[in-house]
Order: structure tokens, then C-alpha cells, then sequence
């Protein structure tokens, strides 16, 4: 009898995931669909039903985003967690300055709470998408054998 | 940073490669121009200050513009055509700088502009750019998330995928095709920003 197919090492670029990069780039473009609505309004009071509604929906994917990518086993943590730490502080300067430019223009309340919502999520959407495609394509350390298919749940 | 910087990157097997540049991710020496460049910025917008937000907004948006239309018509075609080996080696050498440059030039643009149209009374719905201006936020929100949501991390997957003693060709054969399926739609959206912002200027 041959070795079923998950005696084959899975090669990196055809190893399949959950969908960790599709649906937190969807959080993404939801908050920034968010802050075109509210910067469209400037220096007026923007309405806020649609924009909370967009970074509550951004929320929400933002978390499936995480939940999805904390079940992969195995998974590089280690370069998962090197790659995202970097990149978080890059966003999180960012954000950082965007968020500045708003306060300094007299955002005040509401509509300065729902813009540094839109920030932070916008400051972990981007980490979260680059440490996930650069730990995907990477073995996980003293990981021997096959990779298998994470893309269904176990 | 150490263990993102002085690795050793590749393209081929240590047979082929008997001289393999040294790859940073992240270019250490970059990082104090761009400290310097968000510095410049957080005062131009703290001091309301006219020169430096028109200076900021106009070198920022007219960089970002070039760089990504000559990177996506002139420099991704001839990519293309080149070797594996020579594809890989530019790619070692190039990569690294637009993970600073094109970050800090996006930042530097719009942080300012916002301010700058806030400052002019261009945002005002009385205004005539009201409208080019909300138009320019659409297109400017469609190319952050290509850039950011694939490209960005496209690129970053491709440096450390050449960083390893034996890069996997299909890898970056896969991470660099999202260059060339994006390159059409952010050249059409650089077209765009070129009309409406000289559309702004002259209005």
C-alpha cells in the first residue's frame, strides 16, 4: 500500500488557509468607506448611523479575522508574531497621526469616538494582514512532515 | 529590528548564488529620514502652517503618483521580461525601500491634504472641489486598501520568502503576481487623482 496523501509535504504556495486575509481586508475597506462618509462631512457634525455601523461590522470581521488565524496549527507563531509586532507599530504611528490631525481640528464626542475606533481597527487590520501572508508561506520551526490543508474547520 | 535585519537573502541555491546580497526588510538607515519626514508633518499640521502642508501635500501626492505609475507601466514591464535570477536580485534590492518609501509618502500626502483642504475651505459643502474633494477620498480609499490590504504585504511575504537559504520560486512567482493584477487599477486610480487635483487647483 503507498502512503496516503498526507504522507506528501504540502508545498507553501499551495497550502490552503481559512480566508484570514479576504475577510480582514473587508474590515478594512469598511472603515475606510466609515471614514470617507465622516471626512466627507468635515468640518460639519457628521450623521453617525452608518459610519458605527461600518466599524462595528469592521469590528466584528476584524475579531473572525483573528479567531481563524489563532485555530491554524501548525502555523509559524514565531514569525507570525515578529512580522506583526513591527507592523503594529508602524500603524499604530499612523493611526497615531491621523488621529492627531482630527483632534486638532476640533473632533470632539461622538464623532472623534467613532474616528479612533475606525483607527484602531485600522491600526490592527494591517498588521494582522501582513503577518498572516508572510507566516503562511513559512514552515512552522521544528516542524517535520506534512502541512496540512487548514482551510476547513477541524 | 536585529533578527529582521542582517540576514542573508537568496534567489537560488547556495550553488548558483556564491555572492548573495544582504537583505534587510526594513532599511535601518531609512528610518530617520522617515522619523524626520512624520516629525515635519505633525508640525506642518500642529502650526497650521500653509508652506510646509502645500509643501508636504504637493512633493508627498506628486511622488506617490509618479512612483506608482512608472513602477506599474515602466519598471513592472521590464520585470517581467527579466530573469529569474535578475528579477530576484532587483527585487532583493528595490523591495526594501518601498516597504519605507511609499508608506511615508502616503502618510505625508494625505495627513496634509485633509488639512490643507480643511484650511482653504475647500471641504465646505459651499465650495466648488466639495464634490472633487469627496471623489478624491473614494479614489484615495480604494488604492489604501489594494496597497495596503495586498500589496503591502505581498511585498513584505516576498522580502522574507528571499531571505531564506532557499527561496520557493512559486512563492514569489504568486506574491509578485498580485503587482501586476493590481498595477492596472491603481494606474487608472493615479490617472483619476491627477485629474481631480488639478481640477482642485484651478477651480
Amino acid at each position: 500500500m503507498s502512503a496516503g496523501p498526507a504522507a506528501v509535504p504540502a508545498p507553501p504556495a499551495s497550502r490552503r488557509f481559512p480566508p484570514v486575509a479576504e475577510v480582514t481586508t473587508v474590515s478594512l475597506g469598511l472603515v475606510v468607506i466609515g471614514g470617507i462618509l465622516m471626512a466627507s462631512y468635515a468640518p460639519r457634525r457628521p450623521p453617525l448611523a452608518v459610519p458605527v455601523a461600518l466599524a462595528v461590522a469592521g469590528a466584528v470581521l476584524l475579531l473572525a479575522g483573528c479567531w481563524l488565524t489563532a485555530r491554524l496549527r501548525p502555523f509559524d507563531w514565531d514569525r507570525f508574531f515578529l512580522v506583526f509586532r513591527w507592523a503594529l507599530l508602524a500603524y499604530v504611528i499612523s493611526a497615531g497621526v491621523i488621529a492627531f490631525a482630527f483632534i486638532k481640528d476640533h473632533t470632539r464626542g461622538a464623532p472623534l469616538a467613532v474616528v479612533l475606533v475606525m483607527l484602531v481597527i485600522y491600526a490592527l487590520d494591517v498588521p494582522l494582514i501582513i503577518a498572516f501572508t508572510v507566516a503562511r508561506y513559512s514552515s512552522p520551526a521544528g516542524h517535520a512532515g506534512s502541512l496540512p490543508d487548514v482551510s476547513q474547520p477541524a | 529590528m536585529t533578527d529582521v535585519s542582517n540576514l542573508q537573502a537568496g534567489t537560488a541555491g547556495p550553488a548558483q548564488a556564491p555572492a548573495r546580497p544582504r537583505l534587510q526588510v526594513v532599511p535601518l538607515r531609512g528610518l530617520p529620514i522617515v522619523a524626520a519626514v512624520v516629525a515635519f508633518v505633525i508640525a506642518a499640521i500642529a502650526g497650521n502652517w500653509l508652506w510646509a502642508l502645500t509643501f508636504c501635500h504637493v512633493v508627498g501626492g506628486g511622488l506617490w503618483t509618479a512612483i506608482d505609475l512608472f513602477v506599474g507601466l515602466i519598471v513592472g514591464p521590464i520585470l517581467g521580461r527579466l530573469s529569474l535570477p535578475a528579477r530576484a536580485e532587483f527585487t532583493a534590492r528595490f523591495m526594501p525601500k518601498m516597504v519605507l518609501l511609499m508608506p511615508t509618502l502616503v502618510l505625508m500626502t494625505l495627513a496634509t491634504g485633509f488639512q490643507l483642504a480643511l484650511k482653504l475651505g475647500n471641504l465646505s459643502p459651499a465650495s466648488p472641489n466639495h464634490g472633487w474633494l469627496v471623489v478624491s477620498y473614494c479614489v484615495v480609499g480604494v488604492m489604501a486598501v489594494i496597497a495596503l490590504g495586498v500589496l503591502e504585504p505581498a511585498n513584505i511575504a516576498v522580502l522574507f520568502e528571499m531571505r531564506k537559504p532557499e527561496p520557493d520560486g512559486a512563492v514569489i512567482a504568486l506574491l509578485m503576481r498580485r503587482f501586476v493584477l493590481t498595477a492596472g487599477i491603481t494606474g487608472v486610480m493615479q490617472v483619476a487623482t491627477l485629474i481631480i487635483m488639478t481640477r482642485v487647483a484651478t477651480q
